[in-house]
């Protein structure tokens, strides 16, 4: 799985004769189409058959789609009467889709999404069902998963969506090999790991690999530094739309050592050019090329899969982001994916909403899907109690390493361009890579983005 | 045949169009409600800076790759018209890369221009160990390059077509006159082809107004915004920003812009470009 806001990439493709003549015969349906306009019964047009067909999308790309398809088979021969009709998407593909269908009124009865800032256009737009008295009369269910997976979930005090899937912290990788032939010591402090940068550059490995190109992986280091050096409390004021919020001391310090870093070449001298969308940059780390990197937890399934050896024979090493020395943050806090998350389409019909509850309920993350995460997925699902399942799994170390840092974080933070609006992330996005680039200065980065704060 | 070409015009051309002037005067997030918004949309647009690099960066984009492609389309054209031996063959390896989908291509340069895993370092070529797409000034270099390395195929053989309907007695003419090689390739050539340059720079000059792909593929518009073109901007306004009417706003500037080239260079052509200049036409 990826990290969700991987950029698009379009692929045009010549009109075939074929396809042309279909085109013209849909001339005549745009105007129909036209006439449609925004009020569609939402998922009515593709369930086939029985009112209780609820229609559910989700992503591709293994080994997530196997399970999610699992889940839903499984779901549906248990229940013959409420059935999940499932569509499966490529990740970029899927988020342009679903945005356009629900604008459509065209959305399917169980949204997939990653909360936060894009649940909330949702709600706003009044797209999805408010879930909080459900989840009031069903406490069982609410009380199996992680507390700290609500968070993106629920938006003015309501819950609009049922966490599910698995918990991603971002994770500060390094490769034990490389630090052994340089004779160094993973860092404790982010002064150590800022006096890593030359021991590794003399020896031409790039310090901390970085897929600049993909503008959110640049944020993760953001995330970390800003909560390090001043505490969650900087973004969470940004969040809560506080006026010139971005104005916090900490941020300017944060932005500061943030191009120092980029001056000094902790990044390598091309990392603007790596995409994390071909994970160029995992290679780089498990080709030795570089020494450390900082990614999400998801990285761990496929650094095992391409990486060979690497993370078999035991030479990922892994940590949670150190402290910055007189700073304000816990170092037990961690940012990341608190969880994946399904709304219900207030379109939907009643029969299909009871369909998506029946789901929520006796579905999602039952205890074989539960336990497909941990085994087949490399990953730490939101249910609460598989500690178990967890330490009898290959990946023990690892898996054990994300619970804990899940469970004992004393803030997990939603990364920040899922957690603000579409327009502000956007926004945010720009300037940080901008920011790596040297084309804004941090005092003209904070006055930039002091000005989308509550868009 | 008219009419089903207007209807597809209207449905496809027109309509849209409204659509987006239409689009461009409220204010949506592509999701919720319409609202009309008076002149917002246009109003965030034109004060955001975003859109004046973007406008600056497409003209760039659109001088370099016109001062780039047309002198080597021009050659290639005039030696694939007048080569007797290989013709065919030399014709079909040009043609090549117009034949590729833009994504393939971008994926393929941004592969090959890895600085950690592409051509400069796996065969240990200092000199193409360059960071190509990591610095604002290479990678406009580069989009450049990948962009006319596609489209040059195309206009070369516009050219071809062209030299080949210049008319043989002229050259003769000059031969007696005692005109050499270079001679008649600047007193008959070039100005036989004046129509053909101006219909081919008007196909690069309106074609650049539309790079998206290629680009979005190769560097997203990075590294930062040192190469993103008023199609980029537009799409990240309005797919990744969820502001339709700002992007509706930059669509209709696009559209201008393109119309208004379009009809300069049919002006400097003297307004009968496509007029037939052969004899007896």
């Amino acid at each position: 799985m990826r990290h969700s806001s991987t950029e698009i990439s379009v692929e045009r493709s010549p009109i075939s004769r074929r396809n042309f003549l279909s085109l013209t015969a849909m001339a005549g349906a745009g105007a129909a189409l036209a006439a449609c306009g925004s009020s569609g019964p939402g998922g009515d047009s593709n369930s086939g058959g029985k009112a209780g067909t609820a229609s559910y999308w989700f992503l591709t790309g293994q080994p997530g789609e196997g399970i999610r398809q699992t889940a839903a088979e499984r779901f549906n021969k248990a229940n013959p009467n409420n059935k999940l009709e499932f569509t499966a998407f490529e990740n970029d593909a899927y988020k342009q889709k679903i945005k356009t269908a629900i604008g459509a009124g065209q959305a399917p009865t169980l949204i997939w999404g990653w909360g936060g800032g894009g649940l909330k256009s949702y709600v706003d737009a009044g797209q999805v069902e408010d879930l909080t008295g459900w989840f009031g009369e069903n406490a069982a269910v609410k009380d199996r998963l992680f507390p700290s997976s609500f968070g993106p979930a629920t938006v003015g005090g309501k819950i609009y969506a049922m966490p599910c899937e698995t918990v991603q912290p971002i994770v500060l990788y390094y490769n034990k090999k490389v630090f052994e032939k340089a004779g160094a010591q993973p860092p404790q402090s982010f002064e150590e790991m800022m006096a890593l940068v030359p021991t590794f550059k003399s020896k031409g490995i790039i310090p901390y690999s970085l897929a600049g190109k993909a503008r959110w992986t640049n944020m993760m280091w953001l995330e970390f530094l800003l909560d390090r050096i001043g505490g969650p409390e900087v973004f969470q004021s940004v969040f809560d739309g506080q006026k010139d919020a971005w104005s916090n001391p900490a941020v300017l310090d944060m932005l500061t050592k943030i191009q120092q870093m980029v001056k000094d070449g902790a990044f390598g001298k091309g990392f603007s050019s790596v995409d994390a969308a071909d994970n160029a940059d995992q290679a780089l780390l498990y080709t030795g090329k570089a020494a450390m990197m900082l990614h999400g937890g998801w990285t761990y399934g496929s650094m095992k899969n391409d990486g060979g050896d690497f993370v078999s024979g035991g030479n990922l090493g892994w940590m949670n982001f150190p402290p910055v020395t007189g700073g304000k943050g816990d170092p037990t806090n961690t940012v990341g994916n608190p969880g994946q998350y399904l709304a219900i389409s207030s379109k939907a019909t009643a029969e299909q909403k009871e369909t998506a509850k029946k789901f929520f309920t006796s579905g999602v993350l039952d205890a074989d899907e539960t336990k497909a995460w941990i085994n087949d997925g490399g990953s730490v699902p939101v249910a609460k109690g598989t500690e178990a399942i967890l330490g009898a799994s290959p990946d023990a170390a690892f898996l054990k390493y994300v619970y804990d840092t899940s469970v004992n974080a004393k803030v997990f933070a939603q990364s920040w361009d899922q957690a603000l609006s579409p327009t502000a992330a956007e926004a945010l996005l720009d300037n940080i890579a901008k920011l790596f680039q040297q084309q804004v200065s941090p005092q003209q980065w904070v006055t930039n983005m002091n000005q989308v704060i509550g868009k | 045949m008219v009419l089903p070409a207007l209807a597809m015009f209207v449905a496809f051309g027109v309509v849209p169009l409204l659509g987006v002037l239409g689009l461009s005067f409220t204010q949506w997030d592509g999701i919720g409600d319409i609202h009309p918004a008076g002149l917002d949309s246009w109003r965030h647009a034109l004060t955001e800076p975003g859109l004046f690099h973007a406008l600056g960066v497409t003209f760039l984009v659109m001088a370099l790759s016109w001062l780039f492609q047309t002198p080597i389309s021009l050659l290639i054209g005039v030696l694939l018209a007048s080569h007797k031996r290989y013709r065919g063959f030399l014709a079909v390896l040009y043609f090549i890369p117009l034949l590729l989908s833009s994504a393939a291509i971008a994926i393929t340069y941004s592969a090959l221009l890895n600085p950690n895993f592409g051509l400069g370092a796996g065969l240990n070529i200092p000199l193409l160990n360059q960071d190509w797409l990591g610095q604002s000034n290479l990678a406009l270099c580069v989009v450049v390059f990948v962009v006319s390395w596609q489209f040059i195929p195309f206009h070369s053989l516009i050219y071809q077509g062209g030299v080949r309907q210049i008319p043989r007695s002229m050259y003769e003419a000059a031969e007696i006159d005692g005109a050499g090689r270079i001679g008649t390739f600047f007193h008959i050539t070039l100005p036989q082809l004046k129509y053909t340059i101006i219909t081919s720079s008007t196909l690069m000059v309106v074609g650049s107004l539309t790079f998206f792909d290629l680009i979005f593929v190769l560097t997203s518009g990075g590294p930062g915004d040192a190469t993103r073109v008023l199609a980029l901007e537009m799409y990240q306004t309005g797919f990744k920003a969820n502001l339709m009417g700002p992007a509706s706003a930059i669509a209709v500037i696009l559209v201008l812009v393109g119309l208004g080239l379009a009809l300069l260079l049919r002006r400097i052509g003297g307004g009968s470009a496509s007029d037939s200049q052969l004899e007896g036409a």
